[in-house]
Formats: C-alpha cells, sequence, structure tokens
C-alpha cells in the first residue's frame, strides 16, 4: 500500500472526494515529521510510538576500502510497535 | 505528541470539520494502517517511511534471570524504516 492508496482507502471509508482524504492523510503525516524535527515523542495508542533518537560521532570504515571515515553525530527516527497492533500483525487475536 | 494533538491540528488546520469529524478521520487513518500491516501488507509512505511486515524463524534464546534457555518462536514483527527524506529532515 503507498500513500496514494492509503489515500483512496480513506476517501472510500469516509465518503470525502479524494482531494479532501489527501489533505487529511497528508497532515496527519507533516504534523508527524513536524514533531520529531522538535524532538517530540509521538504516541499512538495501539499503534505505537515514534521517538528520536541521537547518536554520538563515531569512526566508520568505508567497507570497500577499509578507510576510516569520520561519521558525526545524528539524530535517527526509532518507532516502537504498539501492543496491538504488534498482536495483529503476528495473527494473535 | 499523541494522537489528540494530531486531531486537533487536522480540525485547526484544515477547516471545514467538526471536532467530532476530524476524531473519526485520523482514526480511519490509522485503522486503515493497521488493518494493512495485519494482512502483512506492507505500507509506503513517500516522505516518511515504510511499514514491513517481517518473519522471523524460531531461534534459542535465554531467560536473563534463570538462564534457562528457551526456544523463542518464530513470529512476525513489524519494522518501520524511515525514508532518507525524513532522515535528511531530522539532520536538517
Amino acid at each position: 500500500m503507498t500513500k496514494s492508496d492509503l489515500i483512496e482507502a480513506v476517501a472510500q471509508k469516509s465518503n470525502l472526494t479524494k482531494d479532501k482524504a489527501a489533505s487529511v492523510v497528508n497532515q496527519i503525516f507533516e504534523q508527524m515529521v513536524d514533531a520529531m524535527k522538535k524532538g517530540d515523542r509521538i504516541e499512538i495508542r495501539n499503534f505505537g510510538n515514534f521517538t528520536v533518537r541521537k547518536y554520538p560521532a563515531y569512526t566508520g570504515r568505508n567497507p570497500k576500502t577499509g578507510d576510516a571515515v569520520a561519521v558525526g553525530p545524528k539524530k535517527m527516527p526509532f518507532f516502537k510497535v504498539g501492543l496491538e497492533l504488534k498482536n495483529r500483525v503476528d495473527g494473535k487475536k | 505528541m499523541t494522537k489528540a494533538d494530531i486531531i486537533e491540528k487536522v480540525y485547526d488546520k484544515l477547516g471545514g470539520y467538526s471536532k467530532r469529524e476530524a476524531a473519526d478521520l485520523v482514526e480511519i487513518v490509522f485503522e486503515t494502517l493497521k488493518e494493512t500491516l495485519s494482512r502483512q501488507e506492507k505500507v509506503k509512505i513517500s516522505g516518511f517511511g515504510n511499514f514491513v511486515v517481517r518473519e522471523k524463524k524460531a531461534r534459542m534464546g535465554r531467560n536473563p534471570q534463570t538462564k534457562q534457555p528457551i526456544e523463542i518462536t518464530a513470529r512476525r514483527v513489524l519494522t518501520f524504516k524511515p525514508s532518507q527524506v525524513l532522515k535528511h529532515t531530522l539532520n536538517g
């Protein structure tokens, strides 16, 4: 399922036009991206939590040449699946 | 940020919906995602990331408290792979 498939499914279930469903779906993901940009944690009950993890700088290696490469500190989004969705995906319940 | 905050923003920013309608719409979006993933179908949201269901084989583990070896059963797990765009946004 892509974002456009999701928009189509939402349009059908809500009786909205595709344009309106698209603005709702886009708004939701934009809000989540904005929250993560601020370093906020996102909690969607029964779905999961998104957090931003900070990683310190480290010296990595180019796997091809073996050369040392300095990797700067970075932030990475992390998703932890919620209990309900975890069970549904695993076919329990 | 919680689901209530997202609903509030949808209500504020889009206009034309009551709070109740905004809540229903946000619910429909997450419920659709859950239904799709429950069918083991992957979900790709451009600019955000991909949600993929992966099959894990059974393996041996041990209870860290009792040190008893136990089999970790085969299972399906959900993983999220953030998009390049999202990673760049966070590190911009």
